[in-house]
């Protein structure tokens, strides 16, 4: 943080303003691939001003905090993230560096027999190699360090494979994807597939992809998770949410990410 | 979507018919449908269009501009999601227009609209509202009456 200020300092004493948004009406570069849109191309320009605002994006205050825990001893086995993964901005080279990591997940894990997201990676590191207590999933820890997690890996396109194991995993999570539920009878796919880019009274719909999670939201004053969005997204058609990190929300998880292949990781994304 | 109902499917059971006198409010009521249209009111009352005007805008009740727009300016935001509703009335019978707030999967199985007067064949609903229909009759018989001064 300390270190964002100083350079925010720096570049304001030689008169450089916040750069302007990178995207053209109808023209969204890497925020378009094929027919898949990420959210940030049905964001206000507001908001996309705000994402691209290296220093005023509000997200980076999460990433900072998880800088820090990325290096802080906690647990039996007195050990930090940075003892077993060293530098976190370093590419992926077997066991050290994170960049990169965040494109894959969520992956199959052997261990436990189903698919598991960084959330829960996390906190198997936590758990198992550390022997310290896991984080609280909507925690301003386990926010701040999936947030800085998946920074890493940053303008990297989004690349999960369902192949192998995973499949009957990703075929359940598109199923949820298409099933109409709630007193309101409706799915996924109605809001984000069928009605992507009309209003719902002030809202205009997006195609509801995954790649900007934890996500700052204006509304909030806060990043959410994807698995909140989730129960946010069942509730307002009256249907009952399940929990986070259920088996359900990370197939849905699976399928969804899969879903915004190709897309560049935009965490820490700033929406409504 | 051109899916045409049964001429005539009568919507009825014992069950449903027994739990209406005991907890009237949000019950679903019995209704027949004839070629796509609810002819007989659900309650056998007129609406009060005033008050169909207010539960129609009612984000708890209605809902309606989430998807539609309304000839009422003082609202801001109005959905894009189905047609606009402005002279509905001339376009549909009151029967029609009440058909498709009870239940528009009558007329269209895919659509997106929720039917407002059902409590069959839902998955996983919030247990409070369990059971219970969206507007209760009176209510979906203000809406059709307002719905009917919408002419153009
Ligand atoms: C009644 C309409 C509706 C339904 C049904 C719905 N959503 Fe959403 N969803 C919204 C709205 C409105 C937003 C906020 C605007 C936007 O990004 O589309 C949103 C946002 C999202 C976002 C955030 C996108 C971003 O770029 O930040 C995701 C992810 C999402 N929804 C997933 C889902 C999933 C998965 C389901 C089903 C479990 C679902 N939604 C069901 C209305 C809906
Ligand atoms: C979630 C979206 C949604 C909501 C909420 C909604 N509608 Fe609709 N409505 C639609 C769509 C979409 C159609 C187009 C027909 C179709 O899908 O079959 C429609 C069609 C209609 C029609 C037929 C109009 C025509 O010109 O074909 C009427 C009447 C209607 N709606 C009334 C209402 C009323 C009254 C309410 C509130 C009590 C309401 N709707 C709430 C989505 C919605």
């Amino acid at each position: 943080m300390l270190h964002r200020l100083f350079i925010l300092s720096g570049v304001a004493a030689l008169g450089l303003v916040a750069m302007p948004p990178a995207s053209v009406a109808g023209e969204w570069g890497a925020y378009e691939v094929g027919d898949i849109r990420s959210g940030y191309t049905y964001a206000a320009e507001e908001t996309r001003a705000i994402q691209d605002d290296e220093f005023g994006n509000p997200g980076f205050i999460w990433v900072d905090y998880g800088e820090e825990l990325w290096s802080d001893v906690d647990g039996a086995a007195g050990k930090s993230c940075e003892s077993c993964h060293g530098d976190a901005s370093a590419m992926k080279d077997g066991v050290s560096g994170m960049k990169g990591v965040a494109t894959k997940y969520p992956v199959f894990s052997e261990s436990m027999g189903k698919p598991i997201n960084i959330e829960q990676q996390i906190n198997n590191c936590r758990v198992n190699n550390m022997e310290a207590d896991p984080y609280k999933w909507e925690s301003k820890e386990m926010l701040s360090m999936t947030t800085y997690v998946k920074y890493q890996s940053h303008g990297m396109p989004v690349n999960v494979d369902i192949s192998g194991a995973i499949a009957p995993f990703y075929e359940k999570g598109k199923n949820f994807y298409y099933k109409r539920r709630g007193q309101l009878d409706m799915a996924c796919s109605n809001c984000h597939v069928d009605n992507a880019g009309n209003m719902i009274r002030a809202n205009l719909l997006s195609q509801g992809m995954a790649n900007g999670f934890p996500t700052y939201r204006l509304k909030w004053q806060k990043p959410g998770s994807l698995h909140r969005r989730f129960r946010g997204c069942n509730k307002q058609v009256r249907a009952k949410p399940y929990a986070n990190g259920s088996d359900e929300y990370v197939n849905l998880e699976v399928f969804l990410t899969h879903r915004s292949n190709g897309l560049p990781i935009e965490t820490p994304a700033v929406r409504n | 979507m051109s899916f045409r109902p049964p001429a005539i499917a009568v919507f009825s059971s014992a069950i449903v018919a027994a739990l209406i006198t005991l907890t009237p409010p949000a019950q679903a009521h019995e209704y027949k449908v004839v070629d796509g249209a609810i002819a007989v009111s659900l309650t056998g009352q007129a609406g009060d269009p005033v008050n169909g005007k207010k539960t129609a805008v009612h984000r708890k009740k209605g809902n309606c501009l989430a998807c539609h727009s309304l000839p009422i300016p003082e609202q801001q935001f109005h959905g894009e999601i189905g047609p606009d509703l402005n002279g509905v009335a001339s376009r549909y019978s009151e029967g029609e227009i009440r058909a498709r707030i009870v239940d528009p999967k009558l007329a269209n199985a895919d659509t997106i609209m929720p039917a407002f007067h059902r409590t069959e064949g839902l998955f996983r609903q919030i247990e409070k509202f369990k059971g219970k229909t969206i507007l209760s009759a009176q209510e979906v018989e203000d809406i059709v009456a307002y719905l009917m001064t919408l002419t153009e």
